[in-house]
């Protein structure tokens, strides 16, 4: 009886501490709060009350990449950010502001003249609302304030934002909030990245061991710690190798936080006597990532593995543009970008990587007779710093100048008569695009062939499905290509091997030759 | 042969030394399955759970190898591996002509020299050779992990340790095939075979003419 009680008071307790700990998840309710009852009539307005408590907010956030989209690489000094960078997927920022700038932490960049001094365009909401939010693509970084019709000429209809409502439930940053940009970079639901996509707001153990919606159900900043706004972790100067121990909770460090061993150490794996630290051994030469990943795009989200745009801009006979769908129903043909090629449980290519990563921009000369390599992975065996990596590897093909030999960035997304989806005119759009970018352009353009790299760090699997052994440890397995590293079951001298299989060869007709003479002198002798 | 002539039986193999060869049959096989595996010549296990079989039999094999050069020294039949070279070319003559004309075994086997003076030295050769560039090179295969520890990663290459450990295989393959052949050159084809089960040897009928003189 005693226990039953005992029970029922632990379960009671447990379930009391449950509800409030998510109740109290905040000191604040923030629908109580006076500034925010609104109405508001613009994401500015509602900053302003945001700043009026959270006074140093709005500078924390410009001081970060959020918001400059500027970036000096540390591998060569070269400015980067995603204002001037180049991809193969949508090309490039320049002239197309008003659109891309959606994933902008601010309202109102839709061309140079954006202020980036002023507080009030900080958009707090983008990245701490609960719902009812959304940052239109042509709107520069506003949502609707009323209701609209968008896309423009769809005949879709989008309704008013309610900012009073968003600004009083507002809250930490969620895979939700980060997703919106981080997933759909490239135009759509996971083209980017391939790891990142949103079937990881919903992510089954398999998918994601971290992010499980029914496990840890971690949200992105669990692991990308921020500190005054500024969230770790970058593609352009990637920490390849942390081979430290786990931080321990509140330690000061330097280090990335969003590292897989600033959690579990660079040993993770237990020791026996039969494994003989082997695992942990790896780590020496392997990401984390290289056996936790086995596949990307594992959520059902396709990701583009290539895109060529040199296809785009085919019309139906009535003059419209047309878009193609594989048996899935993904789009593998658009108009206005052509033809693309879709993967999903793709298995990642292999290399050295040692976080430094270059960059081919607009003004960087290019041989487009092969392949423009748009970003380089740096780093070799020799190099301590450096780890075997898995990567998606995009292939694209995209506008460049004949003359100056340079990739260009075409004007594609507002609509007005030189954007390529609305008037589908290459010499216009590139025109427009080179003069937005302020490169030159000699008017003679063609297509290149060029190839990106994207790291694998998400959709971490459970240890159960990490890479077996002998998708490596074989001849031709993953690791083929890897050079630099003895692998035990893909090397091994090729002469030793025919030496050793011709001795044992030898060995065997030797002895079957004289059982066989012996067999015969003896039934020769009776 | 008729029923007067007696058979000389002769307890050759203890209990002990033929548990022994057989569980060190079987690890040694076992280990060249999942040896070449690791190696990469066939497919079986799978890399992981050849490597984890592999390990444990070299443990289990180093267990019995304690017992046994315990046993070998207690029992004073470490003698049997004194190499000789006396009566090497008698032998080495039986195989390659003798054996072929229903000549006499030269060697005649008892219970202090159970090994003819071939065996001797290919053993010899096993436990000079052989095991010495297996092990060696398998312990420093096995521990890699703690090579960066110990500085050894300064002076030795994981190519180097596979590459030794690989031939010593292929050795002992060669004398795995060669050892299960020649166990077929007794008075009888299983006649070896069965003194290394039951420890019984039956020699050759008495009064065998070329037997004296041995």
């Amino acid at each position: 009886m005693e226990t039953v009680i005992g029970r029922a008071a632990a379960c009671a307790l447990g379930i009391a501490l449950w509800a409030g700990g998510s109740a109290l998840a905040a000191t604040a309710d923030h629908g109580k709060f006076k500034e925010l009852q609104g109405p508001f009539a613009s994401g500015e307005e509602v900053t302003r009350a945001c700043l009026s408590c959270h006074t140093e907010a709005a500078r924390q956030v410009m001081a970060t990449r959020h918001w400059t989209w500027e970036y000096e690489n540390p591998a060569d000094g070269s400015k980067l950010g995603k204002k001037t960078m180049l991809n193969g997927f949508c090309i490039g920022d320049k002239s197309n502001e008003a659109f891309c700038q959606s994933c902008h932490v601010g309202y109102g960049w839709q061309d140079d003249g954006f202020d980036f001094s002023a507080e009030e365009k900080v958009d707090c909401l983008a990245c701490h609302n609960t719902g009812g939010y959304r940052k239109l693509s042509g709107l520069a970084g506003h949502p609707a304030y009323e209701r609209m019709e968008w896309p423009p000429r769809s005949g879709k209809f989008v309704e008013a934002t309610d900012l009073a409502r968003v600004a009083q439930h507002v809250g930490p940053t969620s895979r939700e909030t980060c997703g919106t940009c981080h997933y759909y970079g490239g135009g759509g639901d996971g083209v980017k990245h391939g790891d990142l996509d949103s079937s990881l707001n919903t992510a089954t153990r398999e998918l994601d061991v971290h992010m499980a919606k029914d496990g840890l159900n971690f949200a992105c900043s669990d692991c990308h710690r921020a500190e005054e706004h500024r969230v770790s972790g970058s593609r352009i100067a990637m920490t390849a190798a942390d081979p430290h121990g786990p931080l321990v909770r509140g330690e000061k460090s330097e280090r990335n936080p969003a590292t897989c061993q600033s959690c579990h150490g660079d040993k993770p794996h237990k020791e026996s006597l039969l494994a003989a630290g082997r695992l942990n051994a790896h780590t020496d030469t392997l990401a984390c990532q290289a056996c936790h990943i086995p596949s990307f795009a594992r959520g059902g989200v396709p990701t583009k593995m290539g895109w060529d745009w040199s296809t785009a801009g085919k019309l139906t006979e009535a003059g419209k543009p047309f878009q193609k769908k594989d048996e899935h129903g993904h789009v593998i043909y658009d108009s206005k970008k052509g033809d693309f090629v879709l993967g999903e449980n793709v298995v990642p290519e292999y290399l050295w990587f040692n976080g430094k990563v270059t960059w081919t921009t607009a003004d960087t000369p290019i041989d487009p007779s092969a392949e423009v390599a748009i970003n380089a992975y740096h780093g070799g065996p020799d190099d301590p710093d450096a780890r075997i990596w898995p990567v998606k590897i995009f292939h694209g093909k995209q506008p460049y100048d004949v003359e100056h030999r340079t990739l260009l960035v075409p004007h594609t997304a507002t609509p007005d008569d030189t954007a390529f989806w609305y008037n589908f005119d290459w010499p216009k759009a590139l025109a427009a695009g080179a003069a937005a970018t302020g490169q030159p352009y000699s008017g003679s353009f063609d297509f290149a062939a060029t190839r990106m790299i994207w790291p694998i760090t998400h959709m971490v699997a459970p240890k159960e499905q990490a890479v077996a052994c002998r998708e490596c440890h074989s001849r031709d397995g993953r690791l083929a290509g890897i050079e630099g590293i003895y692998l035990p079951g893909r090397d091994g001298l090729p002469w030793l091997r025919v030496a050793g299989w011709l001795a044992a060869a030898a060995a065997l007709a030797g002895v079957l030759i004289h059982g066989a003479l012996r067999i015969l002198t003896h039934y020769r002798g009776k | 042969m008729s029923e007067h002539k007696t058979v000389h039986r002769l307890y050759v193999f203890k209990r002990y030394e033929r548990f022994w060869h057989w569980s060190q049959a079987a690890l040694i096989v076992f280990m060249m399955l999942t040896g070449f595996e690791i190696s990469g010549a066939y497919g079986n296990f799978g890399f992981g759970r050849a490597v984890e079989y592999h390990t444990l039999a070299a443990w289990a094999l180093l267990v019995l190898w304690a017992f046994t050069i315990f046993w070998q020294f207690t029992t004073g039949e470490w003698r049997q591996y004194i190499p000789t070279l006396k009566k090497v070319d008698a032998m080495a003559r039986y195989y390659a002509w003798g054996i072929f004309r229903g000549a006499p075994h030269p060697y005649h086997k008892t219970a202090l020299k159970k090994h003819n003076p071939l065996q001797r030295l290919a053993y010899l050769a096993l436990l000079a050779v052989v095991s010495p560039v297996i092990w060696i090179s398998g312990l420093f295969y096995l521990f890699y992990a703690w090579w960066g520890e110990y500085g050894i990663d300064r002076w030795l290459e994981l190519e180097w340790v596979a590459t030794a450990h690989t031939a010593g295989a292929f050795m002992m393959l060669v004398f795995f095939i060669v050892h299960v052949y020649l166990t077929t050159t007794g008075h009888t084809v299983f006649a070896h075979i069965k003194a290394m089960i039951t420890g019984w040897e039956d020699g050759e009928p008495e009064g065998d003419p070329a037997r004296s003189e041995y």
